[in-house]
């Protein structure tokens, strides 16, 4: 076992590596004179061959690039071109609202996916099934931001049920900013919930026709215990998988929903940073989130080895 | 064209998809949009870029059948040129992604000594979230159809790579194409001959689905307005566009959004279709 999860860390370090790779040739192909850009319209051309010699941008491709890599490894993303701070502060300061937006709407599609999937594994074929697959399916065929502004347009604005948009005044308490993460969150729940439904409802088919599943209701098991002690048990790796899977689905659809809701998370950040040139915060949005989706994935492998006695590596 | 005939030789193909009335009913409603789509300079009942200021947010059904935006252009009009826009991006994304995770898939499975770097490459791109991939690409690009074509099949590409890839794995380990080594088949003839023919049928069900995923990511770029230009209206664009209005005018942002989510949902369906006609063990079920 040991042997496994020191080989998944090295897999994991030259994904990392490859990544990282990306994130440097994606910047470098941008056009124009990174020092150009950042002392914008009115400097002089000296100016700009000092600062690129300040930069290094004149030493070789291959120099500057482990030079990039090095800074990384120490967590050194590079510095806003717009901020004029470091990458890393600028979207620390924008995590809150992405966070807490990924998880309440993570909660909340797992609250309404997991135990429909269930049942409509479970009565597979009844109205009841063929309702909720095609539900999940209607779904995830509308767009995030679509569904957000209709309900930010009836059930915010019109009815007013909740805030419309933006994140409270900067002087907002945690509890008033969750306030309103509500709408958002319910948004991209339900959004991510259709995905999460299609496959808790496979996984379960797929169990409930296994033999010992026969065997626990030969013998005599209550249904209920059948399939919430025997069936679910089995079919929590697929749903743990899911999880992992549906991050980058998440993020994705964060940063249109905080689009929707005026929330400044690191998903407003990267537009902006797209809008503003500023390329070193496009590339360490890249770096972070793409970081994070392969780190929750060794998670989720390494939670197999706990959950599945089955599994041995 | 070689995956439409691939497709006719399939035993009782036609008949099995067409079985479930879901699959076919979306196909009818698929086939309608892309017709009106097409045909919007004759069905269209006005020119979409013609202003007319003082008739600007009228509602739908006075004068105007889906309304009119806040420069008096007729909703309905714009609706059928942007869908040309929309439905472009995505069959163009499906089919040079499927074209280049084919390549990618092939070299990977069938060599081994390539296929531990393609894949980590193929892992590393798909650990960024599709949007944001999307999005860093075309804001180095420019926001052009072409170049949102280009970033979304970049987006797309590792993800039918590593479907075709993993065939190939099988195939590649079944007698026949040892056999067909050993007679000295050259290596290009077995890849297109033997493997590709026999793993073509998840790789256009796939494709389907990434026609509809495209065209949700296109309509999300050009809502956040990082996407195509919105001098060329997409359904996207439309959204973004009508946003500001959305208090007075919803159905501006309404119709757009019934266009995509219809589209894609007819596209998901087609997919499930193709998926359980192609599979045999199915098929004859249906």
């Amino acid at each position: 076992m040991t042997r496994y999860i020191l080989k998944r860390l090295v897999g994991m370090l030259v994904v990392v590596l490859i990544v990282l790779t990306i994130a440097f040739v994606i910047v470098r192909l941008a056009p124009g004179d990174p020092a150009a850009l950042l002392l914008g319209p009115d400097a002089t051309p000296e100016d700009a061959a000092e600062l690129r010699e300040k930069l290094g941008l004149n030493s070789p491709i291959l120099v500057q690039y482990m030079a990039f890599l090095g800074n990384a490894v120490r967590g050194d993303l590079g510095n806003s071109l717009f901020f004029n701070r470091p990458v890393t502060e600028v979207l620390l300061a924008r995590a809150e609202p992405t966070t807490f937006l990924a998880l309440f709407s993570l909660l909340i599609s797992l609250v309404i996916a997991v135990p429909i999937g269930i049942y409509a594994a479970y009565r597979r074929g009844s109205w009841l099934d063929q309702s909720a697959v095609s539900t999940a399916m209607l779904a995830a065929s509308v767009p995030s931001f679509w569904t957000g502004l209709m309900f930010q347009r009836y059930l915010a604005t019109e009815m007013g049920w909740f805030p419309a948009s933006d994140y409270g005044g900067p002087d907002a308490d945690f509890i008033s900013r969750m306030g309103y993460l509500v709408l958002p969150s319910i948004v991209l729940g339900i959004v991510n919930s259709a995905l999460i439904l299609r496959f808790t409802r496979a996984s379960m088919l797929d169990i409930l026709g296994e033999d010992f599943v026969r065997t626990a209701r030969s013998k005599g098991m209550s249904e209920r215990r059948v399939v919430l002690r025997h069936a679910l048990k089995n079919a929590a790796i697929p749903i743990i998988t899911i999880i992992g899977l549906t991050f980058a689905n998440l993020v994705s659809g964060a940063v249109v929903t905080e689009r929707v809701f005026n929330l400044p998370g690191m998903g407003n950040l990267v537009v902006n940073a797209v809008l503003r040139r500023d390329y070193p915060v496009i590339q360490g949005t890249l770096i972070v989130v793409a970081v994070l989706y392969v780190l929750i994935n060794l998670m989720v492998d390494l939670v197999y080895l706990l959950v599945d006695k089955r599994v041995r590596y | 064209m070689a995956a439409a005939s691939a497709l006719a030789e399939e035993p009782g193909f036609t008949r099995a998809l067409l079985a479930r009335r879901s699959v076919l009913a979306a196909l009818c409603v698929f086939l309608l949009i892309l017709a009106a789509v097409l045909l919007a300079t004759w069905i269209a009942p006005a020119d979409p870029a013609a202003m007319a200021v003082r008739q600007r947010l009228s509602p739908p059904g006075t004068g105007y059948l889906l309304g009119s935006d806040p420069y008096g252009r007729d909703v309905f009009s714009r609706l059928l040129f942007a869908g040309r826009v929309s439905l472009t991006v995505g069959a163009g994304v499906a089919m040079i992604a499927s074209v280049g995770g084919i390549l990618i898939g092939l070299v990977a499975g069938y060599f081994p000594r390539l296929d531990a770097p393609a894949s980590r490459i193929i892992d590393a791109m798909m650990a960024f979230p599709d949007i944001l991939l999307a999005i860093a690409l075309v804001a180095i690009l420019g926001g052009s159809i072409a170049n949102v074509i280009i970033a979304l099949s970049i987006v797309y590409t590792p993800r039918i790579a590593r479907t075709v890839r993993a065939s190939t794995l099988v195939i590649r380990e079944l007698p026949y194409v040892e056999a067909a080594r050993a007679l000295g088949s050259s290596t290009p003839f077995i890849l297109i001959q033997h493997i590709l023919r026999n793993i073509l049928s998840p790789i256009i069900v796939q494709a389907t689905f990434i026609f509809a995923y495209a065209m949700l990511a296109e309509a999300g770029l050009s809502f956040l307005g990082v996407g195509i230009d919105p001098s060329t209206p997409s359904w996207g664009t439309m959204i973004n566009e009508g946003r500001q209005y959305v208090d007075q005018a919803p159905f501006l942002i309404f119709f757009p959004g019934i266009a995509i989510a219809a589209s894609v949902l007819c596209l998901q369906l087609i997919g499930d279709g193709l998926r359980d006609a192609l599979d045999p063990r199915i098929a004859r079920q249906l």
